[in-house]
């Protein structure tokens, strides 16, 4: 953890309220990322995970604080950064290759149509949407207009990948193949990843570790928890892993109870060194009950997996 | 069931064209002759009196007058008797000029104002005010300070066509989606680029719109601003031909006016319809 590739130090959100108040989203927020990991936030809706990424991105500033992120603080937008929007933001009146060929020409403004056209169809192949160049917004499904985001954000091989919940749309079957897609090609070319999430299995499979953020207003950073299962996992066999349950069950625990009173509960909680949850690990677990984690999988025994 | 649609429609279309023309000339047509009438009246009274003929034309005389129209439309005896294809040149060749310089102007301001909100709000005031002026009104001061009736016709198109560009530019581009503009904030497209590969093709559909509406304002203001520049334009040639008391004339006039600014529309439409995207 010595390596923090991003870093976001004490940070603050506060907008104008009524009445010439202000409303303070968060503030005193410290978070750290090192390079190559794969993070998802998780917290109730409104606590302002988006508001957090808009600033990792840029396209926010908050009202305190800095984000340094490869040793340098950032400053408006970057090409480093690419963002995959909840809504894919996909441009209309352009097709399938003009929308990623927008991002390569504006990373590479010096390389010609050719190119550019072919730097971009390396990545249209990637998220397997050959054969579809020609399409615009309109003719895709909603999963074929996500895949287009991610070819777009792929295209610019940024340094990071910011992500906004960018399957909740999706329907399970979709959402499936796009997490394996989004999970092998982080894997594969050493991204960065933050990504915000409400589905507690996606972050299970996709992240190293889980940012846990209690609800706003004045919403603080709670827990980071680290992922007990292996690197090289499968979707279809995380329920299988010893811990799985045991992690699941902390992260649900946390969201159903505890990120409501966490703040009046914890009085000594200190935004800079935020607890570092390790699954299964005696000695440095907290809550989620111990018989849970020495709870091995047996055939037949499923539970939790409706909740 | 669309076609069959479009055909029933056309056909009482056509019914209803027809009973119109017919009613028309039943309402028109000659009564009986009056007998009894000294030759002389009867001559200077021509067919009116004569064949109790209505002094209002049927759609026979407007038909055949139309038609002796269309064999020349172009040409060009003096002053006051020019064909209707001149005329309507000149209404046109205007009613261009003082919407292509109004084009020129409303689309870069109001993309500078969509874009700036401190412009949109220094400059609201002055449009709010400016727009509801009738642009007849701004005739006396053009005849005076431009002094001469074409150009001050030009300006009087020019003024009436940029409000409804200008205000649907600034609302086209200040209600550009923020995503689509983050997008281009997230590749670090520079203003310049962003203006042309984002707001405009987003705005497109907007600004297009506002454009129809001011060549439809522009269409209907030419005709009052020729009748009174005077001089030439289809404005003109209906205040001419109701001098000459030739109802005809400006039946014909009134009709062509009408086709024309029909003609001006679909071409705007379908300009419209090619910068709209689906979303
Ligand atoms: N422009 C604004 N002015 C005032 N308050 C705002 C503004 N934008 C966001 N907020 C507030 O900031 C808070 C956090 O918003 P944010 O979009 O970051 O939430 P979120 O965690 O992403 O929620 P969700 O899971 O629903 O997407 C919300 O309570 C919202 O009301
Ligand atoms: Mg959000």
């Amino acid at each position: 953890m010595t390596d923090k590739f991003v870093s976001i130090e004490g940070i603050a959100k506060r907008y104008p309220g009524a009445g010439g108040a202000t409303t303070t989203i968060f503030e005193n927020l410290w978070l750290s990322m090192a390079r190559g990991e794969f993070c998802c936030v998780i917290g109730h809706s409104g606590c302002g995970k988006t508001t957090v990424l808009n600033i990792l991105a840029g396209l926010d500033a908050p009202s305190e604080g800095a984000v340094i992120v490869d040793g340098q603080a950032i400053s408006g937008t970057s090409l480093d950064r690419a963002v995959i929007f909840q809504s894919h933001a996909l441009l209309p009146w352009r097709t399938v290759l003009g929308n990623v060929a927008y991002a390569v020409s504006s990373k590479w403004r010096s390389w010609d149509r050719a190119k550019v056209k072919a730097h971009a169809q390396t990545f249209i192949d990637l998220v397997g949407l050959t054969g579809s160049e020609y399409k615009r917004p309109s003719e895709l499904s909603g999963g074929m207009k996500q895949r287009v985001g991610i070819a777009r954000a792929l295209s610019i091989t940024p340094k990071m990948m910011l992500m906004d919940e960018p399957f909740s749309a999706l329907d399970a079957l979709t959402r499936g193949t796009l997490q394996d897609e989004v999970r092998r090609i982080c894997l594969e070319t050493g991204q960065t990843a933050f990504m915000i999430t409400h589905d507690v299995d996606e972050a299970i499979y996709l992240a190293d570790k889980i940012f846990l953020m209690t609800n706003g207003p004045g919403a603080v950073l709670a827990e980071v928890v680290e992922n007990p299962l292996p690197r090289d996992r499968a979707r279809t066999d995380l329920h299988r892993h010893p811990l799985y349950y045991a992690l699941r069950n902390h992260i649900i625990d946390f969201l159903v109870a505890r990120s409501k009173t966490f703040v009046a509960e914890t009085p000594d909680h200190d935004p800079r060194n935020v607890p570092l949850v390790h699954i299964g690990k005696p000695g440095l677990t907290i809550a989620s009950g111990s018989e849970e984690q020495r709870q091995t999988w047996t055939p037949g025994t499923n539970p939790g997996l409706s909740a | 069931m669309n076609s069959s649609l479009r055909l029933r429609a056309g056909l009482v279309s056509i019914a209803l064209l027809a009973a119109f023309l017919g009613i028309w000339h039943l309402a028109t047509r000659s009564t009986a002759p009056v007998t009894t009438m000294s030759p002389e009246y009867a001559k200077l009274m021509g067919l009116t009196a004569t064949q109790g003929k209505s002094a209002m034309p049927g759609p026979l005389d407007v038909g055949a007058k139309l038609w002796d129209h269309l064999k020349r439309p172009f040409y060009d005896n003096g002053p006051n008797d020019k064909g209707l294809g001149i005329q309507l040149a000149y209404s046109i060749a205007r009613v261009g000029t003082g919407y292509l310089l109004a084009v020129l102007v409303a689309i870069p301001l109001g993309f500078l104002i969509g874009m700036s909100p401190l412009l949109s709000k220094a400059l609201d005031p002055f449009i709010q005010v400016l727009k509801p002026i009738s642009p007849l009104a701004w005739m006396p001061l053009a005849l005076y300070t431009i002094k001469d009736s074409s150009v001050s016709a030009i300006f009087v198109i020019f003024i009436c066509s940029i409000w409804p560009m200008l205000l649907n530019t600034v609302f086209g581009v200040a209600s550009v989606r923020k995503e689509w503009i983050n997008v281009a904030r997230t590749l670090e497209v520079g203003t310049i680029r962003r203006a042309f590969t984002v707001i405009l093709p987003a705005a497109a559909p907007t600004i297009l719109t506002g454009m129809r509406i001011s060549i439809g304002i522009a269409w209907l203001v030419i005709v009052a601003a020729e009748m009174l520049v005077g001089g030439t334009g289809i404005g003109y040639f209906v205040w001419n031909e109701w001098n000459n008391l030739s109802i005809t004339n400006v039946i014909i006039a009134i009709l062509l006016i009408g086709i024309v600014g029909m003609l001006l529309d679909q071409i705007l439409a379908r300009f419209t319809r090619m910068v709209t995207f689906p979303e």
